[in-house]
């Protein structure tokens, strides 16, 4: 039982915007989480406006090499897109492991972001492919990158007056390695325990860009730089995987919950990201082989 | 402060006219007007007992609000068959003894319902992957699978023998 309240269902993004604008109101996309909050009245809106009439919101293109995904595309719209297993390979290892096949059917994209949970887990996937955030209001739209996204635990940049529209980034380039790793109890209605998403590209037998994101091991999900910046330019060895993997976990800051110990977190960042790295690493030997002589 | 209107959906081909408020879940709209083949369990999407399809897509009814519903085609496990016309995952369910309190029964073949309209052919890996959504704290979830996998079987059959 829910508490009372007003729900709007537009079925225009114009018309969705104005009623934030004129008379304030809390998104429902999916429902999956905020109507989760709403039962157990950690959260308790006089009006919801629901998205899920909203077409306009939905969907997944790749022009020119950029992946563009409406905020109201669900999990399951995600799984589904071979366009994004081959462009965006860590979303789809994030998605797969995500929930049960109703709230896949049910839960967004958008809503994933929106909740500012540190456990979301497709944020590190979508930070380690620097994905950008649309914002768009009554008055006006803007683009925030997603690792700008996030203030503080379950705080972001959104304004009340404002929805997620579209999270874009580009496509997955030649020489590259995307993955993701969920670690958690077991598959389906599990939150996540540590997720690390990695992205390595080689050219001329050297790593040239790396991307470390670690979800639910500090109060948002965070991108380990110092740990990036350790292995851009570089011929990678077991020591300095080993050296990055010791930085990233220097670079979180969890906590102890009735899911893990923060001591476990932090050990677990290491191992994964030791893994992960040395995973791409290899897939790219080839490649960074031709290049040795 | 929350409005109430009518709403008109389809719900196992019937079309049904339902006076609800606006916080009321889909899960309680379609219980209160007598479609109690819906389970009540977690009402937060851990458990899966009241899964239904909305136009074919399986979801929880307990996170969905009844409104959103508005003009869609709602099938419940009772939908899927009857005593006299079961579905062939009704028929599997009972002979392969994967119901035993029951309670996540209608959950279960709904979600299986749903997985077998993608995937006729599902693997072991298939079958538990779609099914990790729903909870089932009797059966230890072998005969669940066993059920799944008859049914898809029979399905096939039938169907090439059309
Ligand atoms: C059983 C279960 C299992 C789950 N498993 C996982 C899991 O494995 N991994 C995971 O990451 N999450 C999981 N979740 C959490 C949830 O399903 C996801 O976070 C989902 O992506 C939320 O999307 P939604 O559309 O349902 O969000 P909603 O509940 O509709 O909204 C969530 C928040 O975002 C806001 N919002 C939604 N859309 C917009 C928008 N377009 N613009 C602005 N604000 C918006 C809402 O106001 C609300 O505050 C699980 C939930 C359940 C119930
Ligand atoms: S009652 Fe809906 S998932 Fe448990
Ligand atoms: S048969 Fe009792 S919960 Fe599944």
């Amino acid at each position: 039982m829910f508490s009372e309240f007003c729900l709007e269902m537009p079925d225009r993004l114009e018309d969705a915007l104005s009623i934030l604008s004129d008379m304030k109101g809390t998104p429902v996309a999916g429902g999956t989480n905020i109507l989760i909050d709403i039962r157990s009245q950690k959260e308790n809106p006089p009006r919801l406006v629901a998205l899920g009439d909203i077409d306009e919101l939905r969907g997944i293109k790749v022009e020119k090499g950029r992946v563009v995904v409406g905020s109201r595309t669900t999990i399951s719209d995600l799984l589904k897109s071979s366009q994004l297993l081959k462009t965006s390979p860590s979303v789809i290892d994030a998605a797969g492991q995500f929930a049960g096949q109703m709230v896949r059917n049910t839960g967004t994209m958008g809503g994933n972001i929106a909740c500012a949970s540190p456990a979301a887990d497709l944020v590190p996937p979508l930070m380690s492919l620097d994905a950008e955030v649309r914002l768009a209001s009554a008055s006006g739209s803007r683009t925030v990158a997603l690792r700008d996204y996030y203030q503080g635990y379950k705080q972001d940049v959104r304004g009340a007056d404002e929805l997620v529209t579209q999270v874009s980034w580009n496509a997955l380039p030649q020489k590259s390695v995307n993955r993701f790793y969920k670690l958690a109890r077991r598959r389906g209605d599990a939150i996540t325990v540590t997720g690390v998403a990695v992205t390595l590209s080689v050219s001329n037998g050297k790593c040239s860009k790396a991307r470390i994101a670690l979800g639910a091991v500090a109060p948002t999900a965070i991108r380990a730089e110092k740990a990036e910046n350790m292995l851009e330019g570089q011929v990678l060895s077991e020591t300095l995987i080993e050296a990055v993997a010791t930085q990233a976990a220097a670079e979180c800051s969890p906590i102890d919950d009735v899911r893990a110990s923060a001591d476990y977190r932090r050990h677990s960042v290491q191992m994964l990201t030791r893994r992960l790295i040395s995973e791409a690493w290899n897939k790219l030997a080839q490649e960074v082989k031709s290049h040795v002589k | 402060m929350s409005n109430s209107k009518t709403i008109t959906l389809s719900v196992n081909g019937r079309i049904r006219s339902l006076d609800v408020p606006s916080h009321r879940t889909l899960l309680e709209a379609l219980r209160d007007s007598g479609h109690v083949d819906i389970k009540r369990g977690c009402e937060k999407g851990d458990c899966g007992a009241c899964a239904v399809l909305v136009d074919e897509v399986a979801i929880d009814s307990c996170l969905t609000l009844a409104w959103m519903c508005e003009g869609k085609e709602i099938t419940t496990v009772s939908g899927l068959g009857d005593v006299e016309n079961p579905h062939p995952l009704q028929t599997s369910f009972k002979q392969l003894g994967a119901a035993q309190c029951g309670f996540c029964t209608p959950g279960m073949v709904v979600a299986a319902r749903s997985l077998l309209n993608d995937n006729p052919d599902p693997s072991d890996d298939e079958i538990r992957y779609a099914l990790s959504g729903n909870l089932c704290r009797c059966t230890g979830y072998t005969k669940i699978l066993d059920a799944v996998k008859h049914a898809a079987l029979v399905m096939r059959e039938e169907g090439a023998g059309q």
